[in-house]
């Protein structure tokens, strides 16, 4: 199916106002990128969404954009000159608000304008114009911690407003707030964006939410992790297909979907379009296991089994209340462990996910431990050092350490809960959080290494560490 | 190792706004007085320091100078914690400022904190005494020093650990929007800190109560070099077995303390309220002198001519610093040389100070440094008499206070309010009694330390039994946890962490009281038990230097392997495993 991608862009573009050249980012002495040769241009007058999982480094970005700190390679262009501190250009409205809770609202919105130089009259007559327009008068006097949600967010609005940025940043700025709250406040936004009252020329918004994305963006980007970097780039819709839902919003949303649950695979085919110069993927050592605890995962694909093993992703995020990449999560997680199977945007419970939804506790973890041994190749791995190690243990700093060499910081320690968690649960192994120490279980564990040695043996060439070898 | 777990400060403050009734005119008066009068107190205490210096000062042990001691003493606390508060600012700010920076100014401020400060208290006195001939002032520095040293470190830590803790995105937002130094100081950095700040003021004065009376009461060798003040009155009270005097100075002392705590403290804590940054509710702290202040029109006159304006002008803007965070900002070169010429400059300091240490201590005999370890000994079970002592009576009485929310609510402010009378104030006439019972100075000497160390050990229980959630005491009901099982599964868990916290406080509390308590000169008679403390106590009056070091250099050391060795890594056992989340 092929959608009309090569439809005009719906907004005149502009002249670039903001641009990231081929920027890298590593945090600290972690060499492990975080984001890897990530090129954007902010046009004036566009509206940019910026989608992507969790830890993919979108907010990465906008760090370096706002001039926050310094890329670790290329360079961030303001007006076609290297930015070489803050963006003087840039405000942020912040996911948790990021207020000042001894400050007044009518304080906190004077803060820009403070280092700005405003005169004390000016600054006052402009801070309750902006908290006019946002619709907080009355509130002047009034301390963050009185506010709702939905209030604190609409001064974190002002603030940024207030000192008339050329360019608006919003890091999830709804996503901390309750959904109707979200989509009052979405709708106030456009509202404001479209009727041009406000001097601002380019906003990039980050979300999670596909509808908010396709709803607001002219231009919308969708990031891929480890390390991130922009995996495809999709023209928004014209302004008056955004808000009904009719076919084009659809193939659009559905688009966006595919791409987003298909992380491994070439973005441009899954639209459709004709495909870029492929992005080498560089080789990995282990399989990145999805962020997924033991009780989302069991829970999930018991709730997938009582509605008869068959749904549709985007209505599981609907009907579980969760953030559609939590549930991607979870889905990558049942599928990498061969409990169900992703086909296009439909969950398939397999045959052993049905027995597994179905088992009793002690018969659950031991198909847990069995499938969990077939298929995380990091699992393997740990038992297979454990069996090693004399005294069956296993330090979890070197485990770290080597993790660390194949993830980003954050990542590595990611990769390291879970596969904790998994293996916890699974019996292979205990794991003391004071002494860091992993022990191999006296039974299950022991079992289980004892298998995977004969087939080791049986087989030499089936090794740890190359990626794909259970896919 | 001070920061105790802050006491819960509740939240929602009045503020200037709404329908309160303005203060009466007459109260706008007394405070115009309150204020002429410290400062015509000032005026009159720091008229003295400049006095020529008498070999034997003698201490009137009349009522009527005792204003004028409780004067003097307060202003020598009051100077010394200044210094301490802008030294503390300063320092955090400037460890937070770079890595590099703070890689060695943490580890610094470590050991000075786990230095006991009494063994220095000779030396100190004798180079200033000697630095300023003659002059009252030396003497007086001495004992600001002291004090000083005694509520620097952890408030130094306190606001440290504050700027560490920012949330990321409140500090992206300051910087975002382009705060300049001086305002993300008083916007940001100083609110966020502010709580912690006052708790741990709180807890600096009353170390330093303890301090200032010790070094009041200072007498090194023939010469009385004795400071007017509380702690000398008492002492001389004693002395001269005046049980009229002994009775008046303890009234004096205690109303001082209850006066700040009443007009200083307990405002404070209340205003402070609005720099909580979790919105849980709780009840409001009180103060009713932070009400008169709030509603005084004499205040409000003041605060619009002089804190506004110049509120204004420091926030005038500037150039903001936008490179701060920008590395190629400063060459990479010249960090190198930087950081090349300080290391350098460090160890040569570290290095000729070993030296002329060594070379010092090398002229000393075989059989003192068997006397040193004898001594040491001697102390080390003096001290854990006192721990153990000390946290037989607080666990219990700390639970059964802090689990009770009506009773914490209490006891609270009083618990702090006698804490903070200086056992060092009340020791000599401890002695009068003490020193008659068997055991002499050996029994009186650990009762000392367990005077000077349980408040620590107390406040870390209340704060963790306090800060046990109610499902969990409601579980426990639930599933009938009573008697022992009820302490083993629930209570030690919970107040583990907090116990290690205070019993380190302590621990250096005790070491430090050892050298005020094992040697003492009382109505003229030299009397002595065997000890590390009364080692340097003695070695100080005979101006012996070689043992003075020695002594005190082994003091130091014990503390410090203590805390490495046993509490941090209690510490971190409680830390991981016990910790409520
Ligand atoms: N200060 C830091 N030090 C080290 N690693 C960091 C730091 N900040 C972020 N990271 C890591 O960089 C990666 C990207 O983080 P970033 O916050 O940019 O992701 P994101 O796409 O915004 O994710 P989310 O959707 O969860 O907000 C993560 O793995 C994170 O752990
Ligand atoms: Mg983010």
């Amino acid at each position: 199916m092929t959608i009309a991608m090569e439809a005009p862009p719906s907004v005149e573009r502009g002249e670039v106002i903001l641009e990231a050249r081929s920027v890298d980012k590593y945090y600290g002495d972690d060499r492990t990128p975080v984001l890897d040769s990530v090129s954007v241009a902010l046009h004036s007058g566009e509206f940019v969404a910026l989608l992507g999982p969790s830890g993919s480094g979108k907010s990465t970005l906008l760090r370096l954009l706002s001039g926050l700190m310094p890329p670790s390679g290329g360079m961030v262009l303001s007006h076609g000159e290297e930015l070489t501190g803050i963006n003087p250009n840039v405000a942020i409205v912040f996911q948790s608000f990021a207020l000042f809770p001894w400050l007044t609202v009518l304080q906190n919105v004077e803060l820009g304008l403070l280092a700005a130089g405003v005169p004390v009259e000016q600054r006052r007559e402009r801070a309750v114009a902006a908290i006019d327009l946002i619709g907080l008068d009355g509130y002047e006097e009034a301390f963050p911690k009185e506010l709702s949600g939905g209030m604190k967010q609409r001064v974190g609005f002002a603030r940024a407003l207030v000192v008339q940025p050329e360019v608006l940043f919003m890091d999830e700025p709804f996503s901390a707030l309750d959904v109707l709250t979200g989509e009052t406040l979405r709708a106030e936004l456009q509202e404001l964006w479209n009727s041009k009252s406000m001097p601002t020329r380019a906003v990039l918004l980050v979300t999670h939410n596909i509808d908010e994305a396709v709803t607001l963006a002219d231009r919308i980007l969708v990031f891929g992790a480890n390390p991130g970097h922009i995996r495809i780039e999709l023209p928004g819709l014209p302004a008056h297909e955004r808000m009904h839902h009719g076919p084009a919003r659809q193939h659009l949303v559905d688009a966006i979907y595919r791409v987003m649950t298909n992380p491994g695979e070439d973005a441009s085919m899954l639209v459709g379009q004709p495909s870029a110069p492929a992005r080498a993927e560089r080789p990995r050592r282990y399989q990145v296991l999805p962020d997924v605890g033991i009780d989302d995962l069991t829970g999930f694909v018991q709730y997938l089994s009582s509605i008869g093993g068959r749904a549709n992703v985007h209505d599981l995020a609907r009907d579980l209340q969760l953030r559609s990449d939590d549930v991607l999560a979870i889905v990558e997680a049942s599928d990498l462990l061969g409990f169900a199977d992703l086909q296009d945007r439909a969950v398939l419970l397999t045959q052993p996910g049905v027995e597994f939804a179905d088992a009793e506790l002690d018969a659950e973890k031991a198909m847990f431990r069995h499938f969990a041994l077939a298929h995380v190749s990091l699992l393997r791995h740990i038992v297979r050092e454990l069996d090693a190690s004399p005294s069956a243990t296993l330090d979890s700093d070197r485990l770290m350490e080597e993790l660390e060499e194949a993830f980003s910081g954050g990542e590595a320690r990611r990769q390291f809960e879970t596969v904790v968690d998994w293996g916890r649960y699974a019996e292979l192994f205990s794991y003391d959080d004071a002494s860091g120490e992993l022990r191999l279980d006296p039974e299950s564990g022991v079992g289980a290494a004892d298998a995977l040695r004969e087939a080791m043996t049986a087989d030499s060439s089936a090794t740890w560490s190359v990626d794909g070898d259970d896919n | 190792m001070l920061q105790t777990q802050p006491i819960p400060a509740q939240a929602a403050a009045s503020d200037r706004r709404g329908g309160v009734r303005p203060t009466p005119w007459w109260m706008d008066v007394m405070l115009v007085l309150f204020v002429a009068a410290i400062a015509f107190g000032i005026a009159r205490a720091a008229a003295r320091w400049s006095t020529p210096l008498s070999p034997n000062v003698r201490i009137d042990t009349s009522i009527s100078q005792l204003p004028l001691y409780a004067g003097l003493s307060t202003l020598r606390m009051a100077v010394a914690y200044i210094l301490s508060l802008v030294f503390s600012l300063l320092y955090a700010r400037a460890a937070a400022a770079s890595k590099a920076a703070e890689r060695v100014m943490l580890p610094v401020l470590d050991i000075l904190q786990s230095i006991p400060i009494l063994s220095f208290m000779p030396g100190v006195v004798l180079a200033l005494a000697a630095a300023f001939p003659g002059r009252t002032i030396g003497l007086e520095l001495a004992a600001i020093l002291l004090i000083f040293s005694s509520q620097a470190w952890n408030l130094a830590f306190s606001f440290h650990q504050s700027l560490k803790t920012i949330p990321r995105e409140l500090s992206e937002a300051a910087d975002v929007y382009r705060l300049g130094i001086w305002q993300r100081f008083t916007r940001l950095e100083l609110p966020f800190g502010a709580i912690a700040l006052i708790q741990n003021s709180m807890m600096s004065w009353a170390g330093g109560w303890f301090f200032l009376m010790a070094s009041e009461q200072f007498v090194l060798g023939a010469n009385n070099l004795r400071l007017p003040g509380l702690g000398s009155y008492l002492a001389a009270a004693a002395d001269a077995r005046d049980t009229h005097a002994i009775i008046w100075g303890i009234v004096a002392l205690v109303t001082v303390i209850v006066a700040l705590d009443q007009v200083l403290w307990r405002p404070l804590v209340a205003w402070s309220d609005k720099f909580k940054f979790e919105q849980s509710g709780g009840d409001a702290s009180e103060s009713w002198m932070l009400d008169l202040l709030r509603n005084s029109t004499v205040v409000a006159w003041l605060h619009d001519h002089t804190v506004a304006p110049i509120e204004r002008s420091l926030d005038r803007p500037r150039e903001p610093l936008k490179l701060v965070r920008f590395k190629f900002v400063v060459p990479r070169w010249a960090r190198v040389l930087a950081g090349f010429v300080a290391i350098i400059a460090a160890s040569g300091l570290v290095i000729w100070g070993g030296l002329a240490a060594f070379h010092t201590v090398s002229g000393l005999a075989g059989r003192t440094w068997w006397t040193i370890v004898v001594a040491t000994l001697a102390t080390f079970g003096r001290t854990l008499a006192a721990l153990i002592i000390a946290t037989a009576w607080t666990v219990p009485f700390g639970v059964a206070v802090g689990m009770s929310p009506k009773w914490s609510r209490r006891l609270q402010p009083l618990v702090q309010v006698i804490a903070s009378i200086p056992a060092t104030a009340l020791f000599s006439v401890l002695l009068l009694v003490l020193l008659e019972l068997p055991g002499g100075l050996n029994i009186a000497a650990v009762a000392l330390m367990v005077l000077g160390t349980q408040w620590y050990i107390l406040f870390n229980v209340i704060a963790g039994a306090m800060a046990i959630p109610s499902d969990l005491k409601e579980a426990a009901g639930v599933y009938g946890l009573s008697g022992w099982r009820k302490w083993k599964l629930l209570i030690i868990p919970a107040i583990f962490p907090y116990l290690v916290t205070g019993l380190i406080t302590a621990t250096g509390g005790a070491w430090n009281a050892s050298i005020v308590s094992e040697y003492v000169i009382f109505a003229g008679r030299k009397i002595s038990t065997t000890g590390l403390g009364a080692l340097i106590a003695e070695a100080a009056d005979a101006q012996n230097f070689a043992l003075l070091l020695a002594s005190t250099l082994v003091m130091a050391a014990v503390v410090i392997l203590g805390n490495r060795l046993v509490w941090r890594k209690l510490y971190r056992v409680a830390e991981s495993r016990y910790r409520l989340e």
